[in-house]
């Protein structure tokens, strides 16, 4: 259990975030879509932790309401322990100031239309950098993301993909933040390059400190990147833990089919080799229960009434399952509260 | 967007703007050359091979520019004063004077040379055509720009009130106007500008919305960018293909609302020379001075044609419908 525990204070601290959208049908009538609905993480400084789920679990939802393009309905997000609500102007910026992204379309997220230059610049502009030193410091960025200093007045047109993904994480690089969240960031790549714009995240993290939300669909490439693990489904987390209890012991059976579906990741010896049939559930409208049970190989009739709570299952990690079997010794359920760091150890 | 004469020629802000997405690998990795020497003549050089296909648009381009530098050059390029009732400008019966050596189109009733109110009636349509569609775009990008990036209640406001004046027909609702305001050429460019507006504000809120949505918007608010800024360095210059084609059409619209405000006696005043007051005026003497109507109503055909052969041809050329979805 010590592996969960973080013994730096976390320098992004997510509790019971709730994010929900009103969709209108009809004239009168709303509905509430619960893209994400209660999800509870910390990050420690210089660690990544990986957040995967199949399209439409809401984790790229998490990511927008982390860095305030969704206002979050509900729960808190702390970074680096300051309380952040509603934020408005000078207060949203600073609050940006700690946390970036690199988006998942290298050719949709840096303006066709600017130079490398202007580009870059605008993040060191935000930083207060002086017109006049843009260009050097620019230069210095676009080396440390291994690209050459002469890129500055190329446009992204010019630059094959994993360049201008390396431009859309100089550009994050130069507001300074202590946070970068990777939303599918290496999605878009060819496994060549992927592997090069990983190391060179690597490095990064190694160099400057900074934190990783790493998002991704990729179980292999969370696999190399994560130090933990959390896996969505419909805006809930089902499994969170370290990267060897995720993937060496996967406890519920979204985590399992998800494992089993990647060739070249072996799933543990105990688990079935589940295999993941029919789709996601309508956000919308979840079934009630485990929001899993109608796709789930192992469900009870208890999932189809109750939902599981995250608890502390045996491998050590916290899983949201009736089937799988408790840590030995935890607290009767329900014990733990939703998505709470773990107390036991 | 002042409305310059020369909106109808590549402008290369826009070729610097349009062509990254174009630019390729071959031109960009290696020579380290400065970006608008790398992209401008591209979109030149595409223009260039367009026009050598393409003679229609070349004699409308030709046309056009023929036009702008009558109406600049009006005073040197005129014959003769076209205000002055010319003594020898009447046959001895009074009938207005054909045309041949003297006065190259004829005069008309007033003794007055055709030709020379013929190139300064060109100086008021295109000032008209030009300045009216200036304003209409910019009051056009500002409330279709708000509208689509700031949505919600400020958009349902400002496209409904943009529906309203789009619901009168453009020339009735011209014609109400200057009733009100009384006619000068001021007032003229005014009612054209508040009545043609709505055309862009509808194009522009539609391309904001779409804009707003795309990752380099969403990055540049991740990054903390002000909402000013990113409408600024963000989304207009995606606009500006857009708008500059549909400005050219727009200016051959306005020439004609104007011809036919002044046909109809409410345009610019006498006497002042206009090309739809002179068909006004030579329709009264159509069958023994059949020229007085036939010079000014084929002077406004190829102007308006040219000018709307040239938009076309710039709708091929920016492509804005693709241009936003090529990256």
């Amino acid at each position: 259990m010590t592996d969960l525990m973080t013994d730096a204070a976390p320098v992004v601290d997510v509790r019971d975030l709730q994010v929900h959208f009103k969709i209108r049908r009809g004239i009168l009538a709303t509905q509430t879509v619960r893209a994400v609905d209660g999800v509870s993480f910390t990050i420690a400084p210089g660690e990544t932790l990986g957040l995967a789920g199949e399209s439409g679990s809401g984790k790229s939802t998490v990511a927008r309401a982390l860095v305030r393009i969704h206002h979050p309905t509900g729960g808190s997000i702390r970074v680096a322990g300051a309380q952040t609500g509603r934020l408005h102007g000078q207060d949203l910026k600073a609050y940006r100031r700690r946390m970036q992204m690199v988006y998942q379309d290298p050719y949709d997220s840096l303006d066709p239309r600017m130079s490398i230059l202007e580009a870059i610049g605008e993040g060191l502009a935000v930083r207060g950098v002086a017109r006049a030193r843009r260009r050097a410091q620019t230069e210095d960025l676009l080396r440390r993301v291994n690209l050459p200093a002469t890129l500055t007045s190329r446009f992204p047109g010019q630059l094959s993909g994993g360049q201008r993904q390396r431009v859309s994480i100089a550009r994050a690089l130069a507001v300074g933040p202590e946070v970068i969240i990777c939303d599918e960031a290496v999605a878009a790549l060819d496994v060549s390059i992927r592997a090069q714009v990983l190391n060179l995240l690597k490095d990064i993290q190694a160099d400057a400190g900074v934190s990783y939300l790493f998002i991704s669909h990729d179980l292999s490439t969370l696999r190399f990147m994560a130090d933990r693990v959390a896996i969505m489904y419909v805006g809930r987390l089902v499994e969170y833990g370290t990267s060897r209890q995720v993937f060496s012991a996967p406890q519920h059976p979204y985590t399992q089919a998800l494992i089993a579906a990647v060739p070249d990741v072996s799933a543990g010896a105990a688990s079935a080799r589940a295999k993941l049939t029919g789709e996601p559930p309508d956000p919308a409208n979840p079934p009630p229960g485990c929001p899993f049970h109608p796709r789930c190989p192992a469900a009870i009739d208890l999932c189809r009434t109750v939902r599981p709570e995250l608890r502390p299952k045996a491998g050590g990690q916290l899983a949201a399952c009736h089937v799988a079997p408790d840590e030995p010794g935890a607290a009767p359920a329900p014990a733990t509260p939703s998505g709470s760091e773990v107390t036991t150890s | 967007m002042t409305a310059p004469l020369n909106q109808h020629l590549p402008d290369p802000a826009v070729a610097a703007a349009q062509d990254p997405a174009e630019a390729g690998l071959e031109a960009g990795l290696e020579a380290g050359a400065e970006p608008t020497a790398v992209t401008e003549p591209h979109l030149t050089r595409r223009a260039l091979a367009s026009l050598r296909h393409d003679p229609v648009a070349l004699i409308s381009l030709l046309v056009v520019v023929g036009l702008a530098v009558m109406a600049v050059f009006a005073p040197e390029l005129a014959p003769r004063n076209p205000l002055h009732s010319f003594p020898n400008g009447l046959a001895a019966d009074g009938a207005p004077v054909h045309p041949g050596s003297t006065f190259l189109l004829g005069t008309d009733a007033e003794g007055r040379d055709v030709l020379s109110r013929l190139i300064f009636g060109a100086r008021v349509s295109l000032l008209v055509g030009v300045v009216a569609t200036g304003m209409a775009s910019i009051i056009g990008i500002i409330v279709g720009g708000i509208a689509g990036y700031v949505g919600g209640i400020v958009e349902s406001v400002l496209m409904r009130f943009t529906d309203i004046v789009l619901s009168f027909p453009i020339l009735l609702f011209c014609v109400a106007l200057i009733a009100i305001t009384g006619p000068s050429t001021r007032n003229v460019v005014l009612v054209i500008a508040f009545g043609y507006w709505t055309y862009l504000a509808r194009i522009v809120r539609s391309l904001v919305l779409s804009l707003k949505e795309r990752e380099f918007v969403t990055a540049a608010r991740t990054l903390g960018v002000s909402h000013a800024k990113i409408l600024r360095r963000h989304i207009l210059p995606h606009l500006t293909p857009a708008i500059i084609v549909y400005s050219t059409l727009g200016v051959a619209t306005s020439i004609l609302i104007e011809a036919s405000l002044s046909y109809l006696g409410i345009g610019v005043p006498l006497p002042q020379a206009s090309w739809g007051q002179m068909v006004a005026e030579g329709q009264q003497y159509f069958q023994t001075a059949p020229w007085l109507l036939i010079a000014p109503g084929v002077a406004l055909i190829i102007t308006v044609l040219a000018f709307n052969l040239a938009g076309d041809w710039l709708t091929d050329l920016l492509d804005p419908a693709t241009a936003e979805t090529r990256r």
